[in-house]
């Protein structure tokens, strides 16, 4: 497929198409559109943590200049959508339900600290900043808890177990091996922090039809919330989202300030500008959860896994049932016969966690992958060494074939790249410049999963193929990856290739999540290109002139030209073949997925992180000194843009290992550091030269560019990486993210 | 940011103050404007409330009436419709919103904006000249030195200040003082990149 690359550099790949946007300032995010009539909301938070709300004053706020409308649960016009729906709020007595998203200014309930009690709408933004310091509400408050460290223990089975629950041949059986390893691994919790705060701007025209301007990473789904919400057709409501700046899971769902803005939007009958601020970022759009998980290892002395047990609790809202695949990888990375999870959860008085990059497997993989370096030192192996004996060639779990993996040359491509085997494997055996150096790697995967995807692709007599779907960008860049593999597959340059997205009003394309875009649009692009060939086929077939006697596979379809693929006879560009047959366009809408290639095979991406780390002997300070990654993602189908989501998530990962940590004061459940100076995440200086390297091997099965999701196994294992090259470093085991000084010099 | 000496006057407000004692003033001396804001009287305080303002932005004059609690970074993207410096924090800790103020980079939403009297504002929509990109930003795309963009504006304008310091002598040196610009996608290798050739490309940018 690569040398069908006819106008990019595969090496380079193609610089982002919407670069020329980002860097003048052009491209539009939510928040940055400005219909006529704009004003601007505002929300209040709770104080308290739990309860209700006693009172709640807001004449001096509506007073105040320039506000239009306060708008509360006592005043809040209905939204239909909340009404026939179940109440939310789990009882801890019996478990949480499955709830609903917080049904904002619906009643007077208190679930979680900083909920928003009220939105005050005013004409310009400092106006109504202003004024929502004026609202005041007293609480009857309840007591509290918001520690899930000193209540785990209390942690419930979730309502739908799914995979959770699992259990291969013995369950503990590795408290029978000859070497055992049971530890504990504690995750702070997380917070995605994109750098665009969640905005929107909602548009009515008249009763029931509205536009939103959206951050959300899929239009789709934004626009169904939206439909069901305010019960209105699809035809409706139109969300749009050019331009995302950023998401990481926090804009996978429609959250309840989206809900507010169009319903207040509504009740003052203008557009509403709504963006959070950057503290609210910390309760109102998710967060990744903290979780405590058990990993027990038994294996023989020669380095065969007998037993692995995964257990994990984590933190959920009291309204709504929030899980995700912690303990999955521990059931297929690894040959071993007996392999038992346990998945709980522990419903708190804190708001709903949701996915963050690389999602649960980023928790479990943290401690598997922390425990299978504990176990490789237990049996005095090398890490890779033991890795590779217990190796899975088939999935373990679904005894099926995977569709391809490449884990092993994975481990060879990193290990050669980083040195590894030069490295004295003594923990705190090595040092320079006054720092101990360790080195550590860690192993990752997640699910290659294709969706459903529609498109509609137009090819125009002018030679320009227009690809458009209903899907939204918030990083990866999708528009830049379909531009390669159309131009690719059309025989245009990239450059007659425009692809459109960030419209609900598009076909249908699939939310940007999980690591499936690429995978999902990509093979709809594919069909697309295919069919709009097949169809210029079935015009020069009838056209003859050289053309009378050919099959569809004996042709060229290369620098928007049609010829015999042997390079004899005769030629004819796509532009003139559509003016012969007086075709402004061509244009075809289709619907693509896959197979049943999912019940045949497994599939996977497979990723090894290696870094070294220093760290300072003294003020244990650690810094990642280099980062290696490789990943066995299928064939890249966009080189530029994959090295960049690879680094991201190494980055990512260097917060998730060394800072990143929301904290929450026990006494008030409320946060005390949501801020991004408080909050730490990686800036220029904590991030070394980042080495992403690719096997690039297309999978047979996944879709037609041999494709698999990269996303997340950019992240995931990267923290184990750290913390074990840490281990290496300092021979000190740091079990409780993020290792920060604190840990190292206690 | 806001203006709390209203709640700190015992009983009724400096701007109820001004209502009163503003309308007669304004009546005598009947400005247009105040005349037509006594319609409603809340306006009428607003229209006192707010200070000229000349400064310039991108190379083109502004003559301008605000409040002076807005801050530089709204006035520039609610008012003027230059959406392109971005707001990720509103507290001077992401650097998203940095803009040159007479050649030196200032985080925008920790400034005022009737503090850039006569002064010269560059956006990032300043940047390039007409079509032509600034060296920077053509780095920038070359390096791909971001992934959503959201942060991009003020990396850039931190980064050209960054060179024109004198602060990027060494990748070392460029992680130092690009600190101040948080990127949440992890571009920074390329971001360090993109610096560096600028910087030894040689050219004055």
């Amino acid at each position: 497929m690569g040398k069908e690359y006819l106008f990019i550099d595969e090496k380079e790949g193609l610089d982002r198409v919407d670069g020329k946007m980002k860097v003048t300032g052009k491209a539009k995010y939510a928040a940055e559109h400005h219909p006529a009539g704009l004003v601007y909301a505002i929300l209040v938070n709770s104080a308290a943590t739990k309860g209700r709300i006693k009172s709640i004053d807001t004449k001096k706020a509506e007073r105040a200049a320039g506000v239009i409308k306060v708008i509360t649960h006592a005043n809040a016009p209905k939204v239909p959508g909340y009404e026939n729906a179940p109440r939310t709020g789990g009882n801890p007595e019996k478990g949480p339900t499955l709830g609903q998203p917080l049904r904002i200014f619906h009643d007077d309930t208190i679930y979680f600290n900083n909920q928003p009690i009220a939105m005050v709408i005013a004409d310009t933004l400092e106006r109504a900043m202003h004024a929502a310091t004026l609202v005041k509400a007293e609480f009857d408050t309840e007591t509290f808890s918001t520690n899930l460290a000193a209540n785990a223990a209390k942690g419930v089975p979730p309502s739908n177990a799914g995979r959770a629950l699992y259990k291969r041949g013995d369950a503990d059986a590795y408290k029978n091996a000859e070497v055992q390893v049971e530890q504990n691994y504690v995750l702070a919790r997380e917070v995605h922090n994109p750098m665009e705060l969640h905005s929107l701007v909602a548009i009515w025209d008249g009763d029931d039809k509205v536009k939103v301007y959206e951050k959300t990473q899929g239009v789709k789904s934004s626009q169904r919330a939206i439909m069901d919400a305010f019960k209105l057709p699809e035809a409706n409501v139109q969300v749009i989202a050019e331009y995302v700046g950023g998401g990481f899971g926090a804009a996978l769902r429609t959250w309840p300030h989206t809900i507010a803005a169009v319903l207040g939007a509504k009740a003052v009958k203008r557009p509403v500008k709504l963006m959070l601020t950057r503290e609210q970022m910390f309760t109102l759009v998710g967060y990744r959860p903290m979780t405590v998980q058990k990993i027990g290892l038994g294996a023989t002395k020669d380095g065969k896994l007998t037993g692995i047990t995964h257990e994990a609790v984590a933190e959920t809202s009291m309204y709504e049932e929030f899980t995700e695949g912690t303990v999955n990888m521990s059931k297929f990375l690894y040959e071993c016969p007996n392999v038992n999870t346990v998945y709980k959860i522990l419903p708190l008085d804190i708001s709903t966690p949701t996915w963050m990059r690389g999602p649960g497997e980023a928790t479990g993989a943290w401690a598997l992958e922390s425990a299978m370096d504990e176990m490789a030192y237990a049996l005095n192996m090398d890490p890779i060494e033991f890795r590779l004996k217990n190796y899975a060639e088939r999935d373990p779990e679904r005894n099926l074939p995977f569709s391809s993996k490449f884990l092993k040359e994975c481990y060879q491509k990193g290990a050669e790249q980083i040195g590894w085997f030069k490295r004295n494997r003594q923990p705190r055996s090595m040092q320079e410049d006054g720092w101990l150096v360790g080195y550590g790697m860690s192993t990752g995967t997640f699910g290659a999963g294709r969706g459903r995807a529609s498109v509609r692709g137009t090819l125009s007599a002018d030679g320009t193929m227009t690809i458009q779907s209903a899907v939204s960008d918030s990083g990866p860049g999708t528009a830049t990856a379909m531009t390669e593999i159309a131009a690719n597959r059309m025989g245009l340059p990239p450059q007659k290739i425009i692809f459109e997205l960030g419209d609900s009003s598009m076909p249908p394309g699939p939310t940007q999540g999980g690591s499936t875009t690429t995978s999902t649009l990509g093979s709809a692009v594919v069909d697309v290109s295919e069919a709009i060939k097949k169809k210029m086929f079935e015009l020069v077939a009838k056209e003859g002139r050289g053309f009378a006697s050919a099959k569809y596979e004996d042709l060229s379809f290369s620098r928007g030209e049609i010829s015999q693929a042997n390079g004899r006879g005769a030629k004819i560009a796509y532009t003139e073949l559509l003016r012969k047959n007086n075709l402004p366009s061509i244009e075809i809408t289709l619907n693509s997925q896959g197979g049943n290639e999912r019940d045949r095979y497994s599939m996977y991406s497979f990723s090894v992180h290696f870094v070294i780390v220093r760290v300072h002997p003294t003020t244990g300070v650690v810094r990642v000194h280099r980062a290696v990654g490789v990943s066995d993602a299928g064939k890249i189908v966009s080189r530029k843009t994959a090295e960049s989501q690879a680094i991201g998530g190494v980055v990512g990962g260097i917060g998730m290992a060394l800072m990143e940590d929301a904290v929450i004061d026990h006494r008030f459940g409320r946060y005390v550091n949501s801020n991004l100076a408080d909050y730490h995440v990686p800036v220029h200086a904590d991030v070394p030269k980042i080495e992403a390297l690719f096997i690039d091997k297309p999978d047979p099965h996944t879709n037609p560019m041999g494709s698999k999701g990269l996303g997340e196994i950019a992240l995931i294992g990267f923290a184990a990486a750290v913390a074990n090259a840490v281990y290496h470093a300092t021979g000190k085991r740091i079990r409780e993210l993020p290792i920060t000084p604190d840990k190292l010099t206690g | 940011m806001e203006n709390e000496s209203a709640s700190h006057a015992p009983n009724g407000s400096r701007r109820d103050f001004l209502k009163q004692s503003s309308l007669l003033t304004a009546l005598a001396l009947t400005p247009t404007a105040v005349i037509k804001a006594a319609e409603n009287d809340e306006e009428i305080a607003s229209v006192f409330e707010k200070v000229p303002l000349k400064f310039e932005v991108n190379g083109v004059k502004h003559s301008l009436s605000i409040e002076p609690r807005v801050t530089l970074l709204d006035l520039l993207r609610e008012q003027m419709k230059l959406t392109g410096t971005k707001k990720g924090c509103d507290h001077g800790q992401c650097g998203a919103c940095t803009v040159h103020i007479d050649g030196r980079r200032v985080n925008s939403c920790l400034t005022l904006a009737v503090m850039q009297e006569g002064k010269k504002v560059t956006t990032i929509e300043g940047l390039a000249n007409g079509d032509k990109l600034h060296p920077m930003q053509e780095a920038f795309i070359k390096h791909d030195g971001f992934q959503c963009g959201y942060c991009t504006p003020g990396q850039i304008m931190s980064a050209v200040a960054c060179v024109r310091e004198g602060h990027a002598s060494s990748p070392e040196q460029v992680r130092e003082y690009m600190s101040g610009n948080i990127c949440r996608c992890g571009a920074y290798p390329n971001i360090v990149d993109a610096i560096m050739e600028v910087k030894n490309g040689g050219n004055k940018i």
